[in-house]
């Protein structure tokens, strides 16, 4: 089929008066990003997969050797990297849960009519289009216990969110959300606005509550584009890095991805970072995998 | 089962003028057509009914109840919609439910069943229930919309062109199926459509909508043997009446033009009413004449010549040219006439309808 779109070349244009072929004009676009893809993705990738398998180490020249699967077998065993696991678990539900709740329940205000709606979405959209780096620093400014605004509000005098082991976590998830919520509710706002409008009135007139026409039309057509917005945050928050690196330095805010990266660039143990880099790929190919499953299904009903 | 009133309703958008000083009365149970062209404010005037909009100025009553301050849900109305507005991804079943699931007034399993099932045999769509709302055809699609309505007795049913989008067959069909259903449930229906022959076909009474203002309302035998003003007269009837500008002199009808005259009997001018006293002679008018009631004849007193003629199967339509005047006439389908053919015609001068040239007020509503 593309081969047919492509074979339609315009005999009068500049690309045939140079004598190109269809073919040729082809591969000028695809060659250069297959490319680039090779050797930057798909190299280092399956390069990666070998170190994995050896005691490799990128600071040290000293000859290595292969283990086969004793890198994977010591991270499995290794009850550290669980707990790295379950905080990276606990971290993705209250981040992603609470990005899906604050976003679609803001996308829900937003999906009406009001002065300036434009110029507040818009504004809303900000937390977003900013660099993790620079909300993290502000947001420790805004944790800060001495003069923080929020321990100011809420009253903490000199309990530190970010510096407590048992809340750190929640705060750098509460960071999380104010960054990412306008994107579910972006996503959201796409979703709500193709509700037809005459479906809410057909519900008005059948006597349906506002619950009962949330619930039984709302949702269900807003559910497909929920689910994108979904495995989109799942993904992003599995392999959160920046934003808990600045925040925090507690080892309960030890995610999966910092805990990759010290592995890999502070203990320098290229081949045992390499196997946790593919233990996480697999379980975020799963997660995904699960959710566009899902997915299809809501799609399909 | 509801009687409904609109009272001096009228309804702005923006600068737009939708309604201007609209009043209705539906008896209860009576099958009421709103009948106007696109945009004479037909959908408005359902939706205030509905409670889906507000009026600018005016009342609504319900039951001789003024339900300004009721929404959609309080005024038990249904609502059929052109666009069928079925709730995707549910199966008819679910759809013919939703109406009565509300869990307010959710109603014992055996009831909601034994209704949908009822409606479904009603509406003969049996075999679909268990079917996605989205794989269904147009007509399907408009039956299940008018099951939802009639699952949940409203005390009155609102009907915005449900047939419009249904190719002619089916529309024929639903058409007769809907007259039925109405006089099985006894129920109060008002029914807006662009469409004159529904009107005609479907109405007790038929109400003639024109840039938001009641032209007319009355049977469809009244509407169309006594229209009350020219605009009636032409958008009801297919083909429309003839109107012909002319003047009374002496007893006949004289074409303004000076082309031709025709008789006019006395019997039409006790038919026509008071307005046509001595007073009448000379002035300007406009006769109005069924294409039915124009008849060739031999004998007859005016020569035209065949401009036009349309198969209909049953019938001929011809349009027939007398100086630059047109006009239609309906003759059997037997009829053999050609293009450009002179014939004789006459008309039934029992059945001329006189409008004033200038106000286009037929003198039988004058008075």
């Amino acid at each position: 089929m593309v081969v047919s779109v492509l074979n339609t070349l315009d005999p009068q244009s500049r690309a045939a008066a140079r004598g190109w072929s269809d073919l040729t004009i082809r591969n000028i676009f695809i060659i250069p990003t297959v490319l680039f893809l090779i050797v930057f993705n798909i190299f280092p990738l399956i390069y990666s997969l070998g170190y994995s398998f050896t005691d490799f180490a990128a600071n040290r020249n000293v000859p290595w050797s292969f283990v086969g699967l004793q890198n994977y077998r010591d991270l499995l065993a290794d009850q550290r990297i669980w707990t790295n696991f379950v905080i990276t678990a606990k971290y993705v539900i209250v981040s992603v849960g609470g990005q899906m709740i604050i976003g679609f329940g803001i996308a829900l205000l937003l999906n009406r009519d009001f002065p300036f709606k434009g110029v507040v979405t818009t504004l809303l959209l900000l937390p977003m289009m900013l660099s993790a780096a620079v909300v993290g620093l502000f947001w420790q400014l805004l944790y800060s216990p001495s003069w923080g605004p929020i321990n100011y509000i809420l009253g903490l005098r000199n309990f530190g969110l970010l510096s407590d082991a048992d809340t750190a976590l929640y705060a750098v998830a509460i960071t999380d959300i104010w960054m990412w919520s306008p994107f579910v509710m972006l996503l959201s706002l796409a979703g709500l606005s193709a509700v037809p409008k005459h479906l809410y009135e057909a519900a008005a007139i059948d006597r349906a509550s506002s619950w009962y026409t949330f619930t039984r039309i709302t949702l269900p057509l807003v559910a497909p584009i929920l689910m994108i917005a979904l495995i989109f945050r799942t993904m992003e928050a599995f392999k959160t890095f920046d934003l808990a690196y600045v925040l925090s330095v507690q080892p309960t805010t030890e995610l999966i991805a910092i805990k990759l990266y010290r592995l890999a660039f502070q203990q320098w143990d290229t081949g045992r970072s390499s196997a946790l880099a593919y233990i996480v790929l697999i379980m975020v190919l799963a997660i995904t995998n699960i959710y566009v499953k899902y997915l299809n299904k809501v799609k399909e009903r | 089962m509801a009687h409904i009133q609109l009272k001096n309703i009228s309804k702005i958008f923006g600068n737009h003028t939708a309604l201007t000083g609209l009043d209705l009365d539906i008896a209860d149970g009576e099958f009421f057509v709103l009948l106007g062209e696109t945009g004479a404010g037909k959908t408005t005037t359902l939706r205030l009914i509905a409670g889906l909009e507000k009026p600018s100025g005016g009342q609504v009553f319900i039951d001789g109840v003024d339900v300004a301050a009721w929404g959609a849900a309080e005024r038990d109305v249904a609502l059929v919609l052109q666009q069928y507005s079925l709730y995707p991804r549910y199966t008819v079943r679910e759809n013919l439910e939703f109406p009565l699931k509300p869990k307010i007034r959710r109603l014992p399993d055996a009831e909601i069943k034994d209704r949908v099932d009822r409606a479904a045999r009603t509406l003969r769509i049996e075999h679909l229930l268990d079917r996605k709302t989205d794989r269904l055809s147009g007509g399907e699609m408009q039956r299940v919309s008018i099951g939802r309505a009639i699952v949940r007795k409203p005390r009155v049913f609102l009907m915005d062109e449900p047939l419009s989008a249904l190719d002619a067959k089916l529309r024929e069909a639903l058409r007769t199926e809907l007259k039925n259903l109405q006089m099985q449930l006894g129920a109060t229906f008002l029914f807006v459509t662009h469409d004159q022959i529904e009107a005609m076909s479907m109405g007790d009474k038929v109400g003639v909508l024109n840039h938001g203002r009641i032209i007319q309302t009355g049977t469809p035998h009244e509407i169309y043997n006594n229209p009350r003003d020219t605009y009636v007269a032409s958008f009801v009837g297919s083909p429309p009446m003839n109107l012909i500008d002319g003047k009374l002199v002496n007893g006949r009808a004289v074409m303004a033009p000076l082309n031709f005259e025709l008789p006019f009997s006395a019997g039409a001018k006790t038919f026509a009413g008071a307005g046509t006293s001595a007073a009448t002679e000379g002035r300007p008018l406009v006769f109005g004449i069924r294409p039915e009631d124009v008849y060739l004849e031999s004998g007859a007193p005016v020569e035209a010549r065949v401009h036009d003629v349309e198969n209909h199967g049953v019938e001929k339509i011809l349009t027939l040219r007398v100086g630059d005047t047109m006009l239609r006439a309906t003759v059997p389908a037997r009829t053999d006439v050609a293009i450009e053919q002179p014939v004789r015609f006459a008309w039934n001068p029992d059945k001329v309808v006189l409008f004033d040239k200038g106000s286009g007020v037929s003198l039988r509503h004058a008075s």
